[in-house]
This record gives C-alpha cells, sequence and structure tokens, in this order.
C-alpha cells in the first residue's frame, strides 16, 4: 500500500477522565483483551500498511508497554514497522505541556513527516471502534484526486454532541463546502467525521510547515476552513458498525453492545481476513468450575469462573468467586471478585480486588467505577 | 561465531506416535494439541526456557509440516536468539548419502555438528512426548554434584506398573548398577522418563562408536544406556517428583487432559512462576449464549458456547450450538458440535464438523474414548460407537453400512 499510517493515541482522552487517569485513550481496555488503539492498528495492518506511526504526549508507558516491538502486528520490521512518537522536548526548551489538537501533534513530529517515502498518509484516532478495509478509503481519494478525503458516516441526530465530534457538509459530488467543530447541538441527517482521514503526503509536509509559521493549532479551524475552496476535500462515506467512545456512558454503551447485538460483534470479531490483533498475554485457558453458572457474556483467556457470570465482559486473568452474582460487569485484567459478592453494573479498572460479601451497584448510564490497584 | 553454551538440548520430535491413531495422521505426536491451546512440545519447550536453557535443537522426521511452522523462529518461547535459539533439526543429504534418522541415538548423531558448535559440556536429550514442568537446570546441578557421565531422570511408580517401564536399579547414592526394559519381575519403581544429561564429549565418543556397531539399533534406551553401564561409567538417576505424563496413547491423552480439570487439578496451568508458552492465533474472547451451561470445564478464545458443557477441554474456536451436549470430551481447535449434537467420552480433533443430532461416543463402564479425525464431517444423525477410531476412511465406511 502506498500510505503510511498515523494514530493519535492521546485526542480526546478527556472524555473519559476514569479510564485516562494513567493511560493514554489508545491503551484504554476494551472488549475482553483488546486496547482500544488495537482496532485502529489492525485496521491499518489488515489494508496492507506496514509503517505506523504512533504520536503520544503523556501517560504512554501503557502504551509503549502494549506496543512493544510491534511484533504481535507484523509490524517489528527492519524497514517501516511501528514507531512510537513520544514528544520531541530539547533541555534547554520549556517544554510546555505537549500538543492538544491533532494539528499540534503533527507539527511535533515534523522531523518524521518530512521523510515520508510513501504518497499517502492515512492518520485516525483512537476512540473509534469498527474493522474497515482503509484501501477502499484510500483508491476513493487517489480516483478523485483529492487533498484530503475524511471519512464519515450518515447519521440521524437529535440532540446534544459530544464535545469533540465534528459534522462534515458536502456537496452532491462529495466536496467538502463546510466544516462544523464541536457542535454542542445538532439534528437531522448528518455527516459526522469519523476522525479517519486520507491526505497527500506532500500536502502534509506543507500543512506542517505553514503551521509552524503561522502557528496554526487546528487542522479542522486553520487549514481546512481557510482552504476549503481552493483544495479538493471530499468525505467517503462509510455505512458499516461504528461506534465512537467519547464518555464513559459510551464507553459502557457500547461494550454491552459486544454482548447483545451479533452483528455488531461480527462486523468486529467475525472477519477471517481481517482479525483484531493484540498483545499476546500467553494466558492458560479459561476454568469454568462446578460451580460456574455463565451466561450471555464475552470471557477471556485465563479467568476462573467459579460463580454466576451474566452479561459481562471478563478481561484476561479475571477470578469470581464461590458464590457470587455479576450482572452487566465490565472487570478489567486480573480482577478479583471475592466469594458470595453481588455487583451490577461495575467497571472495575485493573488488579482490582472486591473482598467476599460485598454489594455493589451501579446505573447503565452512570456505572460504577472502580480505580486501579483498588480493593474494596 | 558461536558463543560456547555450557548445555546443548536436543529435543527428540521425529516421532509418528501411532497409537494415537487418526490424531498422528498428518502432524508428528509432538504437535498433538492439548490442554486447551497448548501442543505437546510446549511442555518441554516452556521447560527448557523456565530453566534458563536457550539452546534448543528439535529433530523432526515424521509430518513435520505443521509442527516446523508451529516452532517457527522460537519466538513465543523467547527462543528466537541470535546467540542459540531454537533450531528445527530435519534428516539431511550428506557427502556420504541421505539417512533417515533411524533410532533416537543415530538421530543425535547425525547432528553433532549441530551440538559442536556450541562446544557444550553437556547435553541434555528430551522428548516430545510427555506432559510435565521439570528444572532441568537443578538436574543438571545434581549431575555436576554427582560428577556423573550421564543422568537419567526417574519417575516413581506403582510396582504394579513397573512392568510398563524401562526400570533404573541403583543403590543407596542414586548409582545406577543395572537398567531393565519393561522387566517382568521389576526389582526397583524407578522408572526412565527418557530425559538424559551426558557429558557431551563421552557421548560424542559412545555415539560414533555406536554408529559404527553394525548390530545396535541406534537407541538410547537398548544401545547407549546399557553399554555405559557396562563400560563401568557413573551413571545416576535423578529423583523427579511432581505430575508428569506420557501422552502416547488415546486413553493417556484423555486423563491428561482430565487432570487439568476440577477445583485442585493435579497439573496446574494457571502457576505464574513456570508458565507454558504456546502459539496463539488471534481470536476474539470466547462467547457464552444465553442458553450456555458450562461447568467443570476449560476453553479458550474464539469458543462459541450455547449449549451443553460438562467436564470437557475445548480448543480455541470450538462452536457448541443450542441444545448440543457434550461431555467429558477433548474438543480441538476450530470444531463445530452443531444443534441436538451429543459428544460424549471422546477427543475430536480439529476442524471437524459434527452435524445436528448426530452422536459420537458414550459413557459407560468400561467403554473406551471414541475419536474423530480432523476436517471431517459427521453427517447429521449418525452414531458413532464408544471406541470407534474414525478417520475419512472410517467414515466412508461408516456412512455405505448406514445405506445397505
Amino acid at each position: 500500500m502506498n500510505a503510511i499510517g498515523i494514530i493519535f493515541a492521546n485526542l480526546h482522552e478527556r472524555n473519559i477522565p476514569e479510564l485516562t487517569r494513567s493511560r493514554t485513550i489508545g491503551s484504554v481496555p476494551f472488549g475482553c483483551r483488546y486496547r482500544l488503539i488495537d482496532f485502529t492498528l489492525s485496521n491499518m495492518v489488515n489494508s496492507g500498511i506496514t509503517d505506523v506511526r504512533v504520536v503520544t504526549q503523556y501517560n504512554y508507558q501503557s502504551l509503549m508497554d502494549h506496543i512493544g516491538s510491534g511484533k504481535d502486528w507484523d509490524l517489528a520490521r527492519r524497514s517501516g514497522g511501528i514507531k512510537v512518537l513520544p514528544p520531541n522536548v530539547r533541555y534547554n526548551q520549556n517544554y510546555t505541556g505537549g500538543a492538544h489538537s491533532r494539528l499540534e501533534s503533527l507539527m511535533g513530529i515534523a522531523a518524521s513527516i518530512s521523510h515520508i517515502k510513501e504518497d499517502y498518509v492515512i492518520m485516525a484516532d483512537c476512540d473509534g471502534i469498527c474493522n474497515i478495509d482503509l484501501d477502499d478509503l484510500l483508491r476513493d481519494h487517489i480516483k478523485n484526486n483529492a487533498d484530503i478525503t475524511m471519512m464519515v458516516k450518515r447519521q440521524t441526530l437529535c440532540g446534544p454532541l459530544s464535545d469533540t465530534a465534528t459534522i462534515v457538509t458536502a456537496d452532491e459530488n462529495g466536496k467538502i463546502t463546510d466544516l462544523a467543530m464541536n457542535p454542542k447541538y445538532a439534528e437531522g441527517e448528518q455527516d459526522v467525521a469519523l476522525n479517519i482521514t486520507v491526505i497527500n503526503t506532500s500536502y502534509l509536509q506543507n500543512v506542517v510547515q505553514e503551521a509552524i509559521a503561522h502557528g496554526f493549532t487546528s487542522l479542522t479551524r486553520d487549514v481546512m476552513m481557510r482552504n476549503k475552496n481552493e483544495r479538493n476535500y471530499r468525505i467517503y462515506r462509510y455505512d458499516g458498525a461504528f461506534a465512537t467512545i467519547s464518555s464513559m456512558e459510551d464507553y459502557y454503551a457500547t461494550s454491552m453492545e459486544l454482548i447483545k447485538n451479533t452483528v455488531f460483534r461480527e462486523a468486529l470479531f467475525g472477519i477471517a481476513q481481517r482479525p483484531i490483533l493484540t498483545k499476546v498475554r500467553n494466558s492458560a485457558p479459561t476454568r469454568y468450575t462446578d460451580g460456574s453458572a455463565a451466561k450471555n457474556s464475552l470471557i477471556a483467556d485465563g479467568c476462573t469462573i467459579d460463580g454466576t457470570v451474566e452479561n459481562c465482559i471478563l478481561f484476561r486473568g479475571v477470578k469470581i468467586g464461590r458464590g457470587a452474582v455479576v450482572k452487566n460487569c465490565i472487570l478489567f485484567q486480573d480482577t478479583v471478585v471475592g466469594e458470595n459478592v453481588f455487583m451490577n453494573c461495575v467497571i472495575s479498572d485493573k488488579n482490582t480486588v472486591i473482598r467476599d460479601g460485598n454489594v455493589l451497584s451501579g446505573h447503565p448510564s452512570k456505572p460504577y467505577y472502580i480505580g486501579k490497584n483498588q480493593m474494596l | 561465531m558461536f558463543q560456547k553454551k555450557e548445555c546443548v538440548v536436543m529435543l527428540l520430535a521425529g516421532g509418528q506416535g501411532s497409537r494415537l491413531y487418526t490424531l498422528t495422521e498428518t502432524t508428528a505426536k509432538p504437535a498433538v494439541q492439548f490442554g486447551g491451546k497448548y501442543r505437546i512440545i510446549d511442555f518441554p519447550l516452556s521447560n527448557c526456557i523456565n530453566s534458563g536453557l536457550d539452546t534448543v535443537g528439535v529433530l523432526t522426521q515424521y509430518q513435520p509440516l505443521v509442527l516446523n511452522e508451529y516452532i517457527g523462529n522460537g519466538q513465543p518461547w523467547d527462543l528466537d536468539r541470535s546467540r542459540g535459539g531454537v533450531m528445527v533439526l530435519p534428516p539431511y543429504q550428506g557427502k556420504k548419502g541421505a539417512d533417515w534418522y533411524s533410532g533416537t541415538a543415530n538421530a543425535i548423531y547425525q547432528n553433532l555438528n549441530f551440538i559442536d558448535r556450541y562446544d557444550p559440556d553437556y547435553v541434555l536429550i528430551l522428548s516430545g512426548d510427555h506432559i510435565y514442568k521439570m528444572d532441568y537446570a537443578a538436574m543438571l546441578d545434581y549431575h555436576k554434584k554427582m560428577n556423573a557421565d550421564c543422568t537419567i531422570s526417574v519417575l516413581e511408580v506403582p510396582l504394579s506398573e513397573a512392568s510398563r517401564f524401562g526400570i533404573m536399579n541403583t543403590d543407596e547414592n542414586g548409582k545406577i548398577y543395572e537398567f531393565e526394559e519393561k522387566p517382568k519381575k521389576p526389582k526397583s519403581t524407578k522408572a526412565s522418563m527418557g530425559i538424559y544429561i551426558f557429558n557431551a564429549k563421552l557421548l560424542r565418543e559412545y555415539l560414533i562408536a555406536d554408529e559404527a556397531d553394525k548390530s545396535s539399533q541406534k537407541d538410547f534406551g537398548k544401545n547407549i544406556i546399557p553399554k555405559m553401564l557396562d563400560d563401568g561409567r557413573a551413571m545416576y538417576a535423578y529423583p523427579f517428583a511432581g505430575y508428569w505424563k506420557d501422552v502416547g496413547t488415546i486413553a493417556s491423552l484423555w486423563e491428561a487432559n482430565m487432570d487439568l480439570l476440577g477445583e485442585k487439578p493435579s497439573f496446574d496451568l494457571y502457576d505464574k512462576n513456570w508458565r507454558i508458552f504456546s502459539r496463539t492465533s488471534a481470536r476474539p474472547p470466547q462467547f457464552v449464549g444465553e442458553d450456555a451451561r458450562i461447568t467443570g470445564s476449560m476453553m479458550s478464545e474464539g469458543c462459541e458456547i450455547h449449549g451443553y458443557v460438562e467436564n470437557s477441554v475445548l480448543f480455541d474456536g470450538v462452536y457448541v450450538a443450542p441444545g448440543a451436549v457434550v461431555r467429558d470430551s477433548v474438543i480441538m481447535s476450530g470444531t463445530r458440535i452443531e444443534a441436538g449434537a451429543r459428544v460424549e467420552y471422546s477427543i475430536i480433533d480439529a476442524d471437524t464438523t459434527i452435524c445436528a443430532g448426530a452422536v459420537v461416543g458414550e459413557k459407560n463402564d468400561g467403554a473406551k474414548i471414541a475419536v474423530v479425525g480432523t476436517k471431517l464431517r459427521v453427517p447429521a444423525g449418525m452414531v458413532i460407537a464408544a471406541g470407534e477410531m474414525v478417520n475419512e476412511a472410517k467414515l466412508e465406511e461408516l456412512k455405505n453400512g448406514g445405506n445397505d
């Protein structure tokens, strides 16, 4: 594929502050055994991209630990492969706290961008969950001789939007005529940006140089809005399964959708040629003892289930004690649930311990969250 | 330039394993699936890396495709090294002609050049058909402490079963004075586990001498060990205590899988200090459906369960349809048990489909385990009796038999 990938691992993490307190949004656990970045990364790898650059600003230790050498995505390569690009801090310069937007992130890796040999760059965030063939997007971009092509999804909106949504307006040929950044409220049929974008490499290099020279900070506002008449910016409509995680409620609902919605689950995990790849943890298989009663749940390897589990997402190495009843919960890696515990609508972060006999309950719109390494 | 290694491991993985019938028709025994996500060879390989031994030659011969592909560059076991690591050693053509490995000793003899490159002091010989966790470093320490020429790992077996094994008769210091292969009247209960440590130089001499001996069967147990005993070499038995199972038969393979189940399994795969590594495929999490009922079982990622699963081991990607029943069985990767089918007391190999309403195996007193081979389609409603061994040919026969 004549493109490289750039992934923004930190963008929009303030949408879910609980889960991103000690990690990037890219390394937020999702779906029993994945991190959010796995979807973006697998989409790129499965589409034939072999050079991926992950831009990150802070909290990136878990991200680097997850990605490692990149071998789990076949990205440990002599040429290309995966590179994690943390902020380029010089010791005689005051560090201003990193980039907050896509354009600032790109300015931070200007040196890396100036060396791209491929003709196109596909940029993506980590908060979109999907299994997409990016080749179709790139073909469309090339065919239309575009400068930038934004992937959008037609949605019927009514009411408030998340802080990070962008609404795109295009003419009947697909040329972008207007962009609305973070509108608080929208109604009717709209094209919502999925934050997967193709840009010509030479154009990207120009944009970054211009932005540095003029102090631009936003790709949408300072670049695309200013040049929308002269430049060929286009949309590419995608109508498959796509979920954006822009709040804790979204996170919970999308996780539960994996259990309830077979179509959504199959669209993510059921495509043999496009598996979602993740770091191999080498857990033993999951054990169900004689006291176990599990139903309607997604369960990773390495768990021991001694109690009742219903409508749950269990990550690797979770232990459910004898007599415990766990319903509608999302339990991250190595959570230990003691004997005779009752839990409903709880999200427990990594290495949480819920001791024997506790009763915990949240609500689907406000799941009860237990922080990393806590013991109750 | 090769770095000297104190100990080089030679893993014998060429065995056909004919007593596993259809399970080894297209794969070598060490590549047979075990324990929900492993293959038999994962156990000796993981033991090696956990014991700090990082130079392993794997001798392959019979149906090596799956095994070679599985071992690959050794990455899952951290054996992808620039110095040492894992190396697959198939038989090869030399100047004097080509030779299959004609016995365990001959296989090592043909690869003396591999051993010589690392100039080792010791050579550890393993076989790829046992399930166990063992610290080979402790055995090597024992070998050095005893100042031994050869150390053989032994397991205490019940006297009643001793006549099935190679038995080591030792003095009170553990020095072996006699070796008896499957003795009718065993004098001791120390059974050889087929794990040997030799002083490298001495092993070299004996292998060369054995190769020259036309009457020899080129086998460690039959030739090399007895010859060394005759010569009065210092040979010691290293006592091993713990779980060890030869999975060379259908019954023992089934039993070893069942040993992983239950509240306190006799073999623990969850020990963080002695992890068993394996090459895994990218599969989504297991999905347990609305009507599923799972007890006393173990299963891997990619499984989708809507039926009833009891006391069974399911590998990755197994599908159990609504109303299907799986009991006391081992179901390997990617196999589908369709609606209303019943599988009991069976081993079903990978990528096979048991169609709706079919019945495989039966659990009753004295019943034998039924086996269905890989990539087969057992048609709807077919009944496969307990103890039946079904491969492609047998399946055709059963289908035709039904029409008569």
